[in-house]
């Protein structure tokens, strides 16, 4: 394999507290160093001055729709938008037909995931068989075929008693489970956000209780199992308070925030556009602001995207029927960059620590950092770069991103997996 | 000496009014809403109370798309576009092929294709109407999507109060009940703050929610208390068909405690007026000998529907000045312009 050279880039990898400007050699797939041991014969040179280089992103909350609904998306047009989005490594969440709960399916995604050769795919198992919340599914096995986490997203572990059982299995694997939380009766029929524009809107609310509820019930059965939880798209000013709360006390709890949730809220709805419908939906002002400010203390650990493409056709029915979900990939470096850097509230520092050191904490994989010996996943970000987003030039087979036509500030211009230049803006 | 001309007969929708479509209250302005109002009160006067055929749309077609149950509204509509010359087309969701898969935006974009003027369009969902303005070259008027609004219905509602009072600014109107449900009380409540009336809502809070107060209006839970202070009470209907759980122990408490009835109208001012928007659930929200008592205006809100319907079918499909300068098509406007 060649030796590749990325030169004069700031490098920022938290796993070292580096943040300084320097080169990175990388051979054979692996960081060979950073600074001046990184000379010796080289085959490639890119030249990062005033790029920002740093560990390969980690989404550990994608939906690649593949097996069961590949109008939607594939793993490859999936990890393709990864790459596009400067993610050299995702985590799929195992919610497709028939949903990830055997071994022979996590063999699937692997064997697909290594045609495409594309980005890093890991494996979210699911919690209970078939995806149903009756039992549990066949963890072990499923760890021994590669899962790396377990979650019945898309829904919640239902069953208090099968989510303490969940949490006490995956103790002897060290394995977190990802929680959709969601209180279903209190959401039933719900379409957004419960506050006063579902109320002039006529549409249908799910109150912030809903989840606040559930993470509430999780984080006390992970404390009396000592399980470990990973709170998904944490949406609300109280979710925070109560997984802040929590890490006071040692709970083992970590949490993810979606860019939309700390970029949007539900006056968004006004338009009735269903690229506006997600769930948890779109919350208040407020909840934005707590939600950045989680970021900031680190009460939420990383930020993932959600990614869940729809073909247009099913969202473009009425605001009921359209499903919920939006594409999250290709535009995530964008607005966290916009919303959190560029406006002062984290620095560099803390944004690599969001979105590739924490992730490969909580999946438990050998990624997010650039010691010497680590596999060269490598993410080079223009954090200056101002361009204009345009579904229609997406990698993913579909559209449904409300930020269509915004301006962003900052994106991937070069993604490195295992040393080779996968992705290349322009 | 010149012969008077009929009202309309030469005239073209005022510069004032310029949208196509009619999809809310909440998004016009007062002056609109009176110009809506005025334009209506024309009507019904130029048709003799809604009773004479005024031929201002003749050669236009207007489609009742209806995804939802209607009797009334329906009706009423099709009425309204009848007196006016206009030919109506009846499209109900059941028996066409949506049965079949097709999405409501196909459905809607089949019958432009056809050279429609206007769709009338009822939906269960919120926003519906104003996706179909969004892909469809003609004019859409929401007859009702979902809990969200009946843009119609306050508008008549309203003129059946300024009818009889004269003015509607400073004027205390109660709505009672569903709020949560209702697409009436949330088209009154835009009509009405704009136009500078008190509103109070008045229900359990089970359906009237306290988030209510930040657009400024009064929320009550006690039908005794704000009786005797209103001007207007319209009482709204249970919409049991929308609720996933009932919001109240029985009908028969509900009753008890926001009905409207002979015990209550006593409490009340001399001159309270009653409305209802029907289908009205004798016994619920509204006693029987109340419906039918003096102050009642059940009724002239059924006539007054078709004024104000007669007036946003000519506001929204009627001849424009800037008509006169574009090419026409001969087929479909003819008969539109002097």
């Amino acid at each position: 394999m060649p030796t590749l050279l990325i030169r004069g880039g700031r490098i920022v990898d938290p796993s070292q507290g580096i943040d300084r400007t320097d080169d990175l050699l990388v051979r054979d797939g692996l960081v060979v160093a950073i600074g001046q041991s990184a000379i010796g014969k080289v085959d490639e040179t890119i030249h990062a001055s005033g790029l920002i280089v740093t560990p390969g992103l980690i989404d550990m909350h994608v939906h690649l729709r593949e097996p069961g609904r590949e109008e939607d998306e594939t793993i490859e047009t999936g990890t393709q938008a990864a790459l596009a989005g400067g993610f050299t490594s995702v985590a799929c969440i195992p919610n497709t037909e028939p949903p990830i709960d055997t071994q022979a399916a996590v063999e699937f995604i692997h064997q697909k995931a290594m045609r495409a050769d594309t980005c890093n795919v890991f494996v979210v198992g699911c919690v209970s068989r078939n995806r149903e919340g009756k039992e549990l599914a066949e963890i072990g096995q499923l760890v021994e075929a590669g899962a790396v986490a377990f979650s019945d997203d898309g829904a919640p572990v239902y069953d208090a008693e099968l989510m303490r059982r969940a949490f006490e299995y995956c103790r002897m694997f060290d394995k977190p489970i990802f929680a959709h939380e969601e209180v279903l009766e209190l959401s039933r029929g719900g379409v957004m956000h419960e506050g006063l524009v579902s109320l002039v809107l006529g549409l249908t609310g799910m109150p912030a209780a809903a989840e606040e509820v559930m993470i509430g019930r999780d984080i006390a059965l992970a404390e009396v199992t000592d399980g470990r939880l990973h709170v998904m798209h944490v949406s609300t000013a109280g979710g925070v308070a109560l997984i802040r709360a929590a890490k006071v006390r040692g709970a083992r709890v970590t949490a993810e925030a979606c860019p939309h949730h700390f970029t949007l809220t539900d006056e968004g709805l006004r338009g009735f556009d269903s690229n506006y419908k997600m769930s948890p939906p779109l919350r208040t002002a407020v909840d934005v602001e707590a939600i950045i400010a989680g970021l900031v203390d680190g009460t939420i650990d990383c930020i993932a995207t959600d990614h869940a493409p729809h073909a247009p056709e099913k969202k473009m029915l009425e605001f009921d029927r359209a499903p919920f979900g939006i594409l999250g990939l290709e535009t995530a470096v964008g607005l966290a960059v916009t919303r959190l850097v560029a406006t002062g509230r984290i620095g560099w520092p803390r944004l690599v620590e969001a979105m590739s050191f924490m992730p490969a904490q909580i999946l438990g994989v050998n990624r997010g950092t650039l010691q010497p010996g680590a596999v060269a996943d490598i993410t080079l970000i223009d954090p200056n770069l101002s361009w204009q987003v345009n579904v229609n030039s997406f990698r993913s087979k579909s559209v449904n991103s409300p930020f269509d036509s915004w301006m962003l500030q900052g994106r991937a211009v070069v993604t490195i997996v295992a040393g080779r230049v996968k992705y290349r803006l322009g | 000496m010149s012969i008077p001309h009929t009202p309309f007969e030469q005239e073209t929708v005022p510069l004032a009014w310029p949208h196509r479509h009619l999809l809310d209250l909440e998004r016009l302005t007062p002056e609109e809403i009176r110009l809506l109002l005025d334009t209506a009160s024309r009507f019904k006067e130029a048709t003799d109370g809604c009773r004479k055929k005024i031929a201002v749309l003749s050669g236009s077609t207007i489609v009742n798309l209806f995804f939802e149950n209607s009797t009334r509204t329906r009706t009423s509509f099709a009425l309204a576009a009848r007196r006016l010359g206009a030919d109506v087309i009846d499209f109900s969701a059941s028996g066409s092929s949506l049965s079949k898969g097709e999405s409501f935006i196909d459905t809607a974009k089949n019958l432009e294709a056809m050279g429609i003027d206007a769709v009338v369009v009822r939906h269960g969902t919120p926003g519906t109407p104003h996706l179909l303005a969004q892909r469809l070259g003609v004019g859409v008027i929401n007859a009702g999507d979902g809990p969200h609004e009946h843009p119609t219905q306050g508008l008549l509602d309203i003129f059946s109060i300024r009818e009889r009072l004269g003015n509607v600014a400073g004027v205390t109107v109660g709505l009672v009940g569903d709020i949560a449900h209702s697409r009436t009380a949330r088209s009154n409540l835009w009509g009405l703050i704009k136009l500078g009336a008190k509103v109070i809502l008045c229900g359990p809070p089970t359906l009237v929610s306290q988030r209510w107060r930040e657009l400024g209006v009064e929320v009550s839970h006690d039908l005794d208390a704000i009786v005797p202070r209103c001007d207007v009470l319209n009482l709204l209907r249970i919409q049991f068909e929308r609720q996933n759980t009932r919001p109240f122990p029985s009908v028969r408490e509900y009753a008890h405690l926001y009905a409207m009835n002979r015990e209550r109208l006593k409490h009340a001012k001399k001159e309270l007026l009653i409305l209802a928007p029907g289908p009205i659930n004798r016994g619920v929200e509204v006693t029987a000998d109340v419906a039918d008592c003096p102050q009642s205006l059940i009724l002239d809100q059924v006539t007054n529907g078709l004024a104000v319907r007669m007036g946003v079918l000519w506001l929204t499909c009627g001849p424009r000045e800037s008509d006169r300068f574009v090419s026409i098509d001969p087929v479909h406007r003819a008969g539109r312009l002097v």
